[in-house]
């Protein structure tokens, strides 16, 4: 039944469901009982590489006034951000390594170079977007409030200016995720207080300000007559952080290929149900190794909703058995390079900025139900003012 | 602290926030981390064939101890940081600070530590703490009993004795057993410390003279009543000095030093869900396996020392459910009561405030 099994899953036996739920719980247990000192000496290295770029871009940004200085700071600050937010941030934050019992590298101790505190994007990160993953009117990141990413979304003229905003979303991503944690969408529902959501504001407030101070005015002070080059170096790599991390996230659930499910399917949902839900919602990106690092091993988007708490380093070496499982059990892979898949998303957000797309997106010719008020995917004020 | 250095330390805290400025300095220099102090082993010295001494540099200066501490040191092993206490046997003001590890058939750390550590080598290191001390004002007749690697935290009270206020030692009495005279962990010291200082010393072998009994000590010791005792050695060693002492002696006068992890063969809890709330974790702990176990193992970042219920590092107030501690045997059920999760066994569902 489409309703409770999705689309690409529908020829599976529930024995089928229990059994590949069996094989990739395997696959998890195989890695974990494996997890050792080279995997400890990894993290420790790219902790160790990460600090160093940072340190040595900040230290060359002293004297950005020299233009290669500029370029090379400008360049490893970006890098460090880059790691500091999706190998090292993403991933600790989920606590990939915390079996190491490091207090340094930690879930619970770990703070980000973000605007949005640890604490606060790990319960709308960790919990709602892994657990309700690509279901409808549940996974608010599935558009993050602001966007239609899907047919059954019931438009809304403000989606017309959504190809342009999602620039402007690209741009200042870190902010915009803060901001989206508050859940400006829930206040306006009802089922947050508007003291909730200040409180909240404060917070992050608190926490974004020493590093709007840290990137925006002492590192420039301390650069001298360096002060604006220092400035224009630091808001680069922000924006170059930003702007490729919207890319690799965005391509991890909105190409072409990827599922999005109603809320029926949670009912009941087995194990291997869950695990078919978060295969069929992912897309994963084709690169090599490096690049693999630079994107937090969010190029193995899969593996990783797969196995959300298995350390990256690891998903490059599970792929091909999460590939052949999916061949077995005739379950679609999806996978792309950046380029491409990056390019059917931002044709989605196109598309669907206009009314309709069931034909091209819709990817069944099952009913499309109409989703209930409450959990309907709303707009937030700023976009409806829009509108 | 100066209001400079003050003003220097909130500006580099500003330079690198989220992070603090030591975050970015460890990576480079790891001993120098705060929040996970490290030191490096100096020197290995070889004592016995199982035995070894490290002496260690701490990288951050610790609290001074007081002789018959111990400090926890803490290695990776397979990537995962494991903790085990050891008595100091330096003297309180030593320039390095000295361990002695005894490697325990089949144990992962004191293996590692006793037969595979380097000069170099950096481990993670807790403040010294434990409550096997001498008095401030020495008591005039001592007695100590120990037996294997029990010596060790004797050893500190008697170097730092020897050192400071040999009187005191002039008329004590060591027992100590071990298997052979060779494997008597720094014999040849202990020898040479008796003949200087008057203290008696009498070694016992155990692979020709049998286990020590409590009743021997009357004629070993004739005015064993009248001294003050420290004991460390194995459980059962110490469970018949304490009868003994219980039985006929003055038990305020004897201090003993319970020096291993607790076995959990009585299964006195009976298991249960586990939820750390502050963490955030919730556990399946299992018959008789404490909190402590449970959590780490569900991924918790727990206070954690001794692991064996000495320090009260672990100590978590209890907000629901019951808990037996399994070296006392008490039960615990009053929520706000403080608990050891590192010896205290879930008797059912548990919520602690850690």
């Amino acid at each position: 039944m489409r309703t409770t099994t999705g689309v690409a899953d529908a020829h599976l036996t529930e024995e089928q469901i229990d059994a590949l739920g069996a094989e990739l719980d395997a696959i998890r247990a195989s890695v974990v009982d494996d997890l050792g000192e080279a995997d400890a000496h990894y993290i420790r290295t790219v902790v160790r590489v990460q600090r160093g770029l940072e340190a040595g871009g900040r230290t060359l940004l002293l004297f950005s006034r020299v233009p290669a200085a500029w370029v090379a700071g400008t360049a490893a600050l970006s890098v460090a951000k880059i790691l500091e937010n999706m190998e090292l941030g993403h991933n600790i934050l989920h606590g990939q390594w915390d079996w190491m019992r490091d207090p340094d590298i930690h879930s619970t101790t770990w703070e980000w170079d973000h605007a949005s505190p640890s604490q606060m994007w790990k319960r709308s990160h960790n919990y709602e977007h892994h657990t309700f993953t690509n279901v409808r009117g549940k996974d608010r990141d599935l558009g993050y409030a602001i966007m239609r990413v899907t047919p059954e979304q019931p438009w809304h003229p403000a989606y017309l200016l959504q190809p342009i905003y999602n620039i402007g979303l690209s741009a200042f991503f870190e902010w915009a995720i803060a901001i989206y944690d508050i859940e400006f969408d829930r206040v306006q529902e009802g089922t947050k207080t508007w003291d909730e959501a200040k409180a909240e504001m404060k917070t992050i407030w608190r926490k974004a300000r020493t590093q709007l101070a840290k990137d925006y005015i002492l590192f420039p002070l301390l650069s001298g007559r360096g002060a604006v080059s220092t400035l224009t170096a630091n808001a680069t790599a922000a924006l170059v952080r930003n702007v490729w991390s919207h890319a690799v996230i965005f391509c991890g659930h909105f190409p072409d290929g990827v599922e999005t499910f109603d809320e029926a399917r949670l009912e009941g949902e087995s194990r291997g149900q869950w695990y078919i839900r978060q295969l069929l919602g992912s897309a994963n990106l084709t690169g090599g190794p490096l690049f693999h690092i630079m994107t937090g091993n969010l190029s193995h988007q899969i593996e990783h909703h797969l196995f959300p708490d298995v350390p990256s380093n690891r998903y490059r070496e599970i792929a091909p058995q999460v590939q052949d499982v999916c061949r077995r059990y005739g379950l679609p892979y999806s996978s792309g390079t950046l380029p491409r898949q990056y390019g059917t998303v931002l044709r989605r957000l196109a598309r669907l900025a206009f009314p309709g797309g069931h034909k091209r997106y819709g990817g069944s010719p099952a009913p499309v139900r109409k989703l209930r008020p409450r959990t309907g995917v709303r707009l937030p004020a700023v976009a409806r003012r829009a509108a | 602290m100066a209001p400079l250095a003050r003003r220097v330390i909130a500006a580099a805290r500003a330079l690198t926030t989220p992070l603090l400025p030591e975050d970015f300095v460890s990576v480079w220099r790891p001993l120098r981390s705060r929040r996970a102090p490290g030191a490096r082993v100096v020197d290995v010295r070889r004592e016995t064939t199982d035995a070894t001494t490290l002496l260690l540099r701490p990288g951050t200066s610790l609290p001074v101890h007081q002789p018959g501490q111990f400090v926890g040191l803490g290695v990776q092993v397979d990537g995962v940081w494991t903790w085990r206490s050891y008595s100091i046997t330096s003297r309180p003001g030593d320039p390095l600070l000295a361990v002695t590890v005894t490697a325990v058939p089949g144990g992962l750390v004191s293996t590692r530590l006793a037969h595979h550590t380097r000069p170099g080598t950096l481990v993670r290191i807790s403040e010294p703490s434990g409550d096997f001390l001498l008095p401030a004002a020495t008591p005039e007749k001592l007695l100590f009993v120990t037996a294997g690697s029990g010596i060790t935290p004797v050893m500190g009270m008697l170097r730092t004795l020897a050192a400071r206020n040999t009187a005191a030692l002039d008329g004590a009495v060591h027992v100590h057993s071990d298997r052979t005279a060779a494997d008597v962990v720094f014999g040849p010291e202990l020898r040479t410390l008796a003949a200087r200082t008057g203290m008696r010393l009498v070694e016992r072998h155990t692979a020709t003279q049998g286990r020590l009994r409590p009743d021997a000590l009357t004629d070993l010791v004739p005015d064993w009543t009248a001294r003050h005792t420290w004991a460390c050695g194995p459980a059962d060693m110490l469970d018949d000095l304490t009868d003994h002492w219980e039985r006929v002696g003055d038990p305020t006068a004897l201090h003993v030093e319970r020096f291993r992890p607790p076995t959990w063969d009585d299964a006195s809890g009976t298991g249960g869900r586990v939820t750390f709330a502050t963490s955030g974790v919730t556990a399946e702990a299992g018959e008789g396996e404490p909190l402590m176990a449970a959590g780490e193992a569900a991924g918790a970042l727990l206070p954690a020392g001794c692991r064996m219920g000495i320090c009260h590092t672990c100590v978590g107030p209890l907000r629901s459910g019951a808990v037996r501690d399994l070296l006392t045997g008490d039960t615990h059920d009053t929520a706000g009561q403080p608990v050891r999760t590192c010896v205290s066994a879930p008797l059912g569902d548990v919520t602690i405030d850690l």
